[in-house]
């Protein structure tokens, strides 16, 4: 405890940008992609000009359990709320994955390496 | 530009899927020797900002729209590898939970958007910047390079997408390269844009948080000996 407690002296500086990256990606998940446009992305509207979409569509997809499909969170009427919170919950997922891989790489490191700087060039 | 199960056949999703594990393996094991405490919550963060902005969809021509890939970006402020381990987690919790790409075709679009929009646009801005830098400063040759750099990620991520759609027996490569590179060509301008404006604020406010910058960084280390 007192090992992140210096830690987080030592560094207030980098808390604080790294919690603002955060509030702008949690606030871009939440509301702004509920305005984000709904027309095809460039692959699906070239796979639906050249006629090829139908292959994705008559296919099964090989992963039948994603619980938010197409950002949409189910039993939420309201789209752009849907949208939001999905966004949160993707913003929450992918920073907490991050986190604990690259936590779970630097267990792996040995302990008296953990802290030497080697992430600079 | 995330490839749905169906589009892709055995034949092509299955090597793409040994060439993005073998890249996706070696990052976690150099990335290894690098990583402290600092890059922990700086990956993690990267990758929800990532994730927020590809959700971001926005038109380009003809009821076309495209979205942020954040590749070259990822790579740039985390460096390569860490870049291309934070393509892997957008792209897996975009496939698994959201159905956003299909699992069949994740390691084409690890190839595509991480391995080719990330470690070779990378390699790329390195390149660039280091012609730039003989001519102007290094930040602007930096910014310059980065915004060339994710412009040609964007469409060289999109000419690899129809080679292997073509490979696939989807359809012609005379037919899908253009047509996938032209409406890249636009979507890729969006890509340099939020790419050069991040890294702008970044080596602005925090340089040593930008693993491709390296002037301010020793000014940083010499204040640390004293």
């Amino acid at each position: 405890m007192e090992k992140i407690s210096n830690f987080i002296k030592q560094n207030k500086g980098l808390i604080i940008f790294l919690s603002l990256g955060l509030i702008v990606s949690v606030l871009l998940g939440v509301f702004v992609s509920p305005w984000a446009s709904s027309s095809p992305d460039g692959l699906e509207k070239v796979a639906e000009d050249k006629g090829f979409l139908k292959k994705a569509e008559e296919t099964e997809p090989a992963w039948k359990h994603s619980p938010i499909p197409d950002y949409a969170l189910k039993g939420v009427k309201n789209e752009k709320v849907s949208t939001g919170l999905a966004g949160l919950i993707g913003v929450l997922i992918t920073l907490v994955a991050g986190i604990v891989i690259s936590l779970v790489i630097w267990l792996l490191r040995r302990p008296s390496e953990r802290s030497r700087p080697g992430h600079e060039t | 530009m995330h490839i749905p199960d169906g589009f892709l056949d055995p034949k092509v999703w299955g090597p793409a899927y040994g060439v993005s594990a073998g890249f996706t393996g070696y990052a976690l094991y150099k990335v290894r020797e690098k990583m402290n405490e600092k890059v922990i919550p700086l990956l993690g963060i990267t990758a929800a900002f990532i994730f927020a902005a590809q959700m971001l969809n926005f038109p380009v021509a003809g009821g076309t729209s495209g979205h942020f890939l954040g590749a070259l970006l990822a790579c740039t402020l985390l460096g390569p590898l860490e870049g291309l381990l934070v393509m892997v987690i957008v792209l897996l919790v975009q496939c698994l939970f959201f159905a956003d790409g299909g699992l069949t075709a994740l390691g084409a679009n690890i190839f595509n958007m991480g391995i080719i929009g990330g470690l070779l646009s990378y390699a790329i801005l390195v390149y660039l910047k280091s012609l730039l830098s003989k001519v102007v400063e290094e930040r602007k040759s930096l910014l310059i390079s980065a915004a060339a750099s994710s412009w040609l990620g964007v469409v060289l991520a999109a000419a690899a997408c129809s080679f292997e759609l073509w490979l696939a027996g989807t359809i012609p490569l005379s037919i899908a390269f253009p047509a996938m590179v032209s409406v890249h060509m636009l979507i890729g301008i969006g890509e340099a844009i939020i790419t050069t404006v991040v890294l702008a604020v970044v080596t602005l406010s925090r340089p040593d948080l930008v693993h491709a910058y390296s002037g301010p960084k020793l000014e940083v280390a010499v204040q640390e000996v004293r």
